[in-house]
């Protein structure tokens, strides 16, 4: 078994209080509660201070964590023989249990014997998911490592692997429930759910607000001026878009329904963001050009510079 | 690799669900369950029916709720603010979020 300093996780002398303890959980879960934590780390943080909380607040759990002696975090230790007489089990059989299920296990009673059932807890796991899939729907896998308890009771990580299916119009922080595919009850109880939270990869040309995508789209001072018509992708394949006479930075050109599907049938939209760019370098004819442009040009970009200040 | 077909719920608007599937699935009880729905936290479908019935995305709120409940040690109160001030911040991403998709 692999040792977790929970003093350490919470940043907590050995001889601290159960106030001390206390303390310490809530001013590390106020920054790593995954459901105020921004942090993409904040999660498995969490768990780990909530772990070390659980064992610690509790005298009885605490003194029986206490019993393991001083390690360094992750060495391997051999597990007390009142542990092994308790579980039926020689050191060996403690090789691949995470000390947190041991203590959560330890928590619910079950090696004391109680008969209550224990509904088994929920797992979260964050899938991303490309927006292609989105799009058009698709399947994905989705692993995870839940705890399985052996003839003794001891709790072994395990990995499970789940197909889903991503619907057509699932969307960026949606949740998906697999009820009872959580961890396992104990005692009759019922297993725990396993939520799937769906983030959208990063695409490197759409970008996504709920069912509406944006995109950039580049035009050349000359296709802005007196417009032009393009081939622009979308995510069900290229479309021709006329842009007008006179578009400006910034616009927002609308392919109305060309955006993400929608959980009700219908579809976002597409926006085209219009970015004009100018050549880095141009040829002697072109600067030509722009310089008879200029002489002949009556536009005043700048018409409104001209106010007086009062 | 041993791929297990999973069946899912998605939580989303469309599919809806009972006060006592959201007791069951979350474990608050009805009276917090109810103490949401005052605070405006939890809206049924439609809230002059007997039975209420939710859209099956409050599944996220409850669940959200107990944890904090039970990682926070809060009172009912402490835990309607502490969501009140999360579904503002979730709203004010949301903004966020569309503007970065405007603007980059």
């Amino acid at each position: 078994m692999k040792y977790k300093d929970y003093y350490e996780v919470l940043g907590v002398a050995k001889t601290a209080t159960l106030d001390d303890v206390k303390k310490a959980y809530r001013k590390l879960a106020h920054l790593y509660h995954p459901d105020v934590s921004k942090d993409p780390k904040g999660e498995e943080k969490f768990k780990e201070i909530a772990e070390a909380y659980a064992t610690l607040k509790n005298p009885e759990k605490r003194a029986d964590y206490d019993k393991i002696g001083s390690h360094k975090n992750g060495d391997n230790f051999t597990p007390p023989p009142e542990w092994q007489a308790q579980y039926g089990s020689d050191a060996s059989g403690f090789d691949d249990v995470d000390i947190s299920d041991f203590f959560s296990a330890f928590r619910s009673g079950v090696h004391k014997g109680a008969n209550a059932p224990v509904k088994g807890e929920d797992y979260s796991v964050s899938v991303s998911v490309p927006l292609e899939t989105v799009f058009h729907g698709g399947a994905i896998n989705v692993t995870v490592e839940l705890p399985e308890y052996d003839q003794h009771g001891l709790p072994h990580r395990r990995p499970h692997t789940f197909r889903i299916t991503i619907p057509k119009g699932a969307q960026e922080a949606q949740r998906m429930r697999l009820a009872g595919k959580g961890g396992p009850g104990r005692n009759g109880g019922q297993s725990g759910d396993l939520f799937a939270v769906l983030t959208i990869a990063p695409h490197p040309l759409f970008r996504v607000s709920g069912s509406d995508l944006y995109f950039d789209l580049p035009l050349s001072p000359w296709e802005a001026a007196i417009g032009a018509s393009m081939q622009v992708p979308t995510p069900g394949g290229n479309v021709e878009l006329k842009v007008k006479s006179g578009t400006t930075s910034g616009q927002r050109l609308r392919l109305s329904k060309r955006g993400l599907p929608k959980e009700d049938g219908q579809s976002g939209d597409l926006y085209a963001v219009t970015q004009i760019q100018v050549p880095k370098e141009i040829s002697q004819a072109e600067q030509d050009l722009y310089q008879q442009l200029s002489a002949i040009s009556t536009f005043q970009p700048r018409a409104h510079f001209n106010m007086e200040v009062k | 690799m041993n791929v297990q077909i999973a069946e899912w719920t998605l939580l989303n608007g469309q599919n809806a669900c009972s006060i006592t599937y959201l007791r069951d699935v979350s474990g608050l009880s009805e009276e917090e369950i109810n103490e949401l729905i005052e605070n405006g936290l939890l809206t049924p479908i439609d809230s002059k029916a007997m039975a209420k019935i939710f859209p099956m995305h409050s599944i996220v709120t409850v669940s959200s709720a107990r944890r904090l409940r039970d990682d926070f040690e809060l009172d009912s109160h402490g835990m309607i603010l502490a969501l009140t001030l999360m579904q503002r911040i979730d709203d004010l991403q949301s903004e966020l979020n569309l503007l970065r998709a405007q603007f980059k």
